[in-house]
């Protein structure tokens, strides 16, 4: 336990926080590296989880208090790993802290946004809405600092913010640092992207304004969202009363993600009943080739199937097409019952897949994939270990799994010397 | 701790000293005790907290009460030795200027009333006493299959012993019993042949790694990091001192002789899929009836899963199971065909290219359809009809072989239970007991495996379908017996790949839980916290509630049902706290008199137009729900006091006759939702603080008052939306009921 070593954490989301905090709570340090300037990754931006249809950040919330209190993790937001040289229980890991532009000093008392000029889309929401140049990620974002775009922001020839910031909280000449570490194992815990939907061009993604992704629609679900809540669709705000889901945007097609995401037929289960629950009227319709809820999940699958405003249809879907009132229109296949199906409604949500965020990352040249992109654990680590769906297309307790063992094979690197 | 000093430190920072008079609130501290009072600009600043460190170094000061932000936020910055100081934060920014109008009577106030109650917090709090003793890290490691071998080479290679027990005369479970197993590597699209026996001769190789075949479990007592076991082994008893459990005893096969809808022991030549890799090793796929080539194999999916009347889940491993076995078939006979009858494939993620490749195989059939009939032909052979949905007809299948894809149960289960009708939380029979209050109705658990002597139940509680509860989604290995980590099948129906992966992460669980016990630390969810609930045993009249009500089986009992304690099996929640009608169970930092006391400080105004109420508030859920309402400048009702819990289980009857008597119109408790999809990190703390408030009539007719003053609501920690509306429906339902009679009193 002496060991001055300590296990570098690629990825902040809730495989890389599992990581990190469960090896320190067994008594080893951990350091998180993270891209965005908050932890907690996708699971961040989910309105609920499925089964449970609980928040994330409940259990988020203990885990950044379990952070917060316990010396033995540390973390840095904004960062990136440049390179990694070295070998287990001794690797150099160079890694580049971009600016914030906001210190320690932040209060959050929001005086700097009414100030703030500039606005930008907000990526949190992917672009429903807007911040300003000046921001805080969201509502329950940790660390609770605001962050300036400094793609958008003005700089000093502004700098109203700074006026306006009365305890010297904001920096508009700091600059990116380089941290050197000195790690004896690293966990890739790098997560997923959504896969573009925009490839999709049978299905008017970015075409057609009303055909919207399984991650937006937990934005819009969200009460913190860029509708507070309202599901209303985005060419004219109208509110969604019948929806349609079509699984497999993308996933299990030898043109796009050859492999099943695993957890796409649970999230638009799930999103039916956001809709549902909102509004007694409303209808889902969710087009699938296999619905896939395994385990204990299948309660579920029934508990949605039971509601008469909910249809399941097995079939793919063709096509998108757009209606004169903007309503897309769903072209399928029934497998079932035979024929085709038209079927117009007010919003289409694509059950877009998981893509490893390892795939064309510069992590590759230490981290071994197969040919999706996801890291192949075969036994012999050699200190590089995956975690989460860096690994695996999974659902978020069975990464939350993978990364309690992740962190005891990050800690055997450290025992082994 | 020498005698207490209390410093009270201000911020008037973040809007605070623009919307309070600050030298009232210093005032009213000092009213309450306090030795010291400040007030800072910015306090959370290096000079802010230099004035604090001073106190404390140069006035002896030892209890902190810092009046500012959120308990959340600044917690590096505020952060004294827990051993040494008592620190107790106040937080007027989310919870008073954020979400009340500046600078009005009520909202001062209330900021002064929270400063009042956090210098009464921290006058009766004190420092922990950790409890630390030599703890055995060792680890038994009950299932000698895929799970159990993995957990125990990972457990070792990490430094840990290991005692691995496994009931059979050999290791390796089902896995050496598979003729081959489906891919494991890219391109996840061939049979391997299992890779169990390298690992076997690993484990019996490993010096740290003692393993004990032939061996059950007679009975464990104990408690994380003195666990005496006692074994059965090979007819005789031993016992064995270790520090942590896992419990990786792995599945059991659906009773396929339920099956007889779909021939099974009716019809000789339809057989499971487990009987199908017995088949499968012993060379060419035959028929059991008169031992022939199979040359046409059906298999048909969910046999007896996904049906309420049988297994209501899905397995998740027999999709793959099947397109395993019918590769089997065209290995054994490249001129045999394969059927596959099935509801959903369910393949998940890379396992896609192993479906892909059965796809591709022109003598593999897939058909998403029903089974509609079947029937023993003349020669043995068996007619499948089935309604094939992909084709949109009926055909009927002759095959030689009809393969049930079977499913998995957990091994806790005992014998002839239905897993679609279990008892709740603890497996077991309905039996009615002779008591002093009458005849009531109990479960009796069976044991089956861990033979754990603890007195809520022998096995692990579970939530359904028998597989040990845990903290699902965010944390899946917190079960509710401290020390004691499920992993592989027995908790979840999952594959050998998964269950592996399951063992490494149950391993970590277990070295950290004897980690953090051996410096008498709590685990998850209130990991580090050094306090322990001392019991006052002198007053226990034997009721046997803080036994009861545990969710984490903490306390025994002894012959006269006096609770046992194990301390090292607690986590802190204070339900036992919450649970003593006799109010002997306290924490040297939280304690029903702190709770009490706060709830006499609370100055009721003597006429006031709106009900005044005093709210408990669960501070992992409605804590933080409170700041994002604060935040985002919510204003709700400034005649609302909150005080704050670690849990709603800590909830004390008596504070509700303190808050009642003393003239406050009625109580609310916000907490976590609970029910089968629990958000209380206790498991049960907020149920249990449901189930004191049916209760809780008793006290209120003792006072004449109505029920509905108290009441109980479920808040996530995303819905601080609703909290306006919630406060203000609670407020006007005790308008319509009057003011509480005892104000003024």
């Amino acid at each position: 336990m002496a060991d001055q070593k300590e296990i570098l954490v690629i990825g902040g989301g809730i495989s890389g926080i599992t990581t990190a905090v469960e090896a320190a709570e067994a008594g080893f340090r951990a350091t998180i590296v993270e891209k965005n300037p908050y932890l907690g990754g996708r699971v961040a931006q989910l309105f609920k989880y499925f089964p449970k249809l609980c928040p994330p950040y409940c259990g988020l919330e203990i885990n950044f208090r379990r952070i917060k209190q316990n010396p033995k993790v540390s973390f840095y937001t904004m960062a990136e790993v440049e390179s990694i040289s070295g070998s287990e229980g001794d690797f150099k890991v160079t890694v580049k802290v971009r600016p914030r532009y906001v210190n320690e000093k932040c209060t959050g008392c929001r005086k700097c946004v009414e100030a703030c000029p500039v606005e930008r889309p907000n990526d949190f929401n992917f672009g429903l809405d807007n911040t300003k140049a000046i921001y805080l990620p969201h509502d329950l974002a940790f660390p609770a600092m605001y962050v300036i775009d400094d793609k958008v922001c003005k700089g000093r020839e502004c700098g109203k913010c700074v006026d306006a910031c009365k305890y010297g909280a904001i920096d508009l000449d700091m600059q990116s640092r380089t941290v050197e570490l000195n790690v004896a194992s690293i966990v890739t815990a790098t997560g997923w992207n959504p896969y573009d939907a925009t490839r999709m061009d049978n299905l008017g993604f970015g075409r057609i304004k009303n055909v919207i992704t399984n991650m937006m629609m937990e934005r819009l679900a969200a009460p913190n969202g860029p509708t507070k809540g309202e599901i209303k669709r985005p060419s004219d705000g109208k509110a969604v009363e019948s929806i349609a889901f079509v699984q497999c945007a993308g996933s299990r097609d030898e043109n796009h993600l050859p492999y099943c995401s695993a957890i796409c037929c649970m999230a638009s289960l799930k999103q039916a009943t956001y809709i549902r629950e909102k509004n007694p009227e409303s209808k889902a319709y969710i087009f699938y080739i296999d619905l896939r809820a395994p385990g204990k999940y299948e309660d579920f699958l029934k508990r949605v199937d039971a509601d008469e405003n909910v249809q399941l249809i097995k079939g793919k879907v063709a096509k998108i097409e757009e209606d004169s009132d903007g309503s897309p229109v769903v072209v399928a296949e029934d497998v079932v019952n035979g024929g085709k199906i038209r079927q117009k409604v007010d919003m289409v949500v694509l059950a877009t897949g998981m893509e490893s965020a390892l795939k064309n990352s510069s992590l590759l040249s230490t981290v071994k994939t197969e040919e999706s992109g996801f890291a192949i654990s075969d036994g012999q680590t050699g200190g590089v270990i995956p975690a989460g769906v860096a690994s695996r297309p999974n659902d978020v307790t069975t990464s939350v799994q993978g990364a309690t063992g992740a962190a005891l094979k990050s800690i055997q690197c450290l025992v082994r010397r | 701790m020498s005698e207490a000093k209390l410093g009270v430190y201000i911020c008037t920072d973040c809007g605070i000293g623009e919307a309070l008079n600050v030298e009232e609130l210093g005032n009213a501290a000092k009213a309450r005790g306090a030795a010291v009072v400040k007030t800072h600009p910015f306090l959370c600043s290096q000079e802010g907290v230099q004035v604090i460190r001073d106190d404390i170094n140069n006035e002896g000061v030892n209890k902190i009460v810092i009046a500012a932000c959120s308990q959340r936020v600044n917690t590096d910055v505020f952060d004294f030795d827990p051993l040494k100081y008592v620190t107790e934060r106040v937080n007027i920014r989310e919870h008073v200027v954020w979400c009340q109008p500046p600078n009005t009577e009520e909202t001062q106030t209330m900021a002064e009333d929270y400063v009042r109650l956090g210098v009464i917090r921290a006058l009766r709090s004190e420092c922990p006493e950790p409890k630390i003793t030599d703890i055995n890290r060792d680890i038994l490691v009950v299932g000698g299959g895929v799970t159990g071998i993995t957990a125990a080479i990972e457990a070792s290679r990490a430094g840990s012993r290991v005692v691995l027990v496994e009931k059979e005369a050999e290791l390796g479970g089902w896995a050496r019993k598979m003729y081959r197993v489906t891919p494991t590597k890219p391109p996840f699209a061939e049979l391997e042949k299992p890779s169990i026996d390298a690992k076997i001769e690993e484990v019996k190789n490993d010096a740290n790694i003692t393993v004990k075949t032939n061996t059950t479990i007679a009975s464990i007592e104990g408690e994380p990091g003195m666990y005496r076991a006692t074994l059965n082994v090979n007819g005789s008893e031993e016992t064995v001192e270790i520090g942590a459990i896992i419990l990786a005893t792995g599945w059991k096969p659906y009773e396929a002789s339920r099956l007889d809808h779909l021939g099974y022991g009716k019809f000789k030549n339809v057989v499971t899929n487990v009987e199908m890799e017995e088949i499968a090793s012993k060379g060419k796929i035959t028929r059991p009836s008169d031992g022939k080539e199979a040359k046409s194999v059906v298999f048909i999916q969910c046999a007896g899963q996904r049906d309420e009347n049988h297994v209501p889940y899905c397995s998740t491993v027999c999709c793959n199971v099947s397109l395993k076995q019918a590769m089997y078939v065209r290995e054994s006979n490249p001129d045999a065909g394969a059927y596959i009858i099935y509801k959903d494939m369910r393949t998940p993620g890379l396992y896609e290219n192993f479906y892909k490749a059965a796809q591709d195989d022109e003598g593999i059939f897939l058909a998403k359809g029903e089974v509609l009939g079947i029937e023993e032909t003349g020669d043995g052979s068996i007619m499948v009809e089935v309604d094939n949905q992909l084709l949109g007809k009926k055909v009927k299948i002759r095959a030689d072989l009809v393969v049930l894809a079977t499913g998995m149960l957990t091994s806790l289960l005992p014998e002839d239970f239905p897993v679609n009708d279990l008892t709740p939380e603890y497996v077991g029979n309905i039996v009615k007991k002779e008591t002093q209050d009458g005849v009531i109705e109990e479960i009796e658990a069976v044991p089956t495996t861990l033979h754990l002597k603890y007195r809520q139940g022998p096995e692990m509680p579970h939530l359904k379908y028998g597989f040990p509860d845990s903290h699902f989604i965010c944390f899946p290995y917190e079960t509710r017996r401290t020390g004691i980590y499920a992993a592989g099948a027995v908790r979840h129906p999952m594959d050998a790949v998964q269950s592996a992966a399951d063992a490494a992460g149950a391993v970590l669980k277990a070295i950290q839980c004897l980690e953090l016990t051996s410096q008498g630390k709590a685990v998850h969810p209130r990991s580090g916290d050094q306090t322990f609930p001392e019991f006052r045993l002198e007053s226990c009249t034997q009721c046997r509630r803080c036994t009861v009500e545990c969710p984490f089986g903490v306390l025994d009992e002894d012959e006269k049902g006096t609770p046992k304690e194990h301390p090292y099996r607690c986590r802190r929640c204070g339900t036992c706290m919450g649970a003593c009608p006799q109010r002997i169970i306290n924490f040297k930092n939280y304690s029903i008199d702190m709770i009490s006391s706060m709830i006499k400080t609370v100055e009721v105004p003597d006429e006031s137009e709106e009900p005044f109420i005093v709210a408990l508030i669960c501070e992992n859920d409605a804590y933080p729900a409170l700041d994002m309402a604060g935040q985002n400048g919510i204003q709700y009702s400034p005649n609302y006091r909150f005080i704050t819990l670690r849990c709603l289980g800590g909830t004390n009857l008596v504070w509700i006759a303190d808050a009642l008597s003393k003239g406050i119109d009625g109580v609310l408790l916000i907490g976590c939702k609970y029910g089968d999809d629990y958000q209380c990190h206790f498991v049960k703390g907020s149920q249990m603080a449901s189930e004191r408030l049916g209760k809780v009539q008793e006290t209120l007719d003792r006072l004449m008052l109505e029920s509905d003053r108290v009441q109980q609501v479920q808040l996530a920690i995303n819905e601080w939306d609703k909290l306006p509306q919630i406060l203000n429906d609670f407020s006007d339902e005790l308008k319509e009921l009057g003011p509480n009679p005892y104000k003024g009193f």
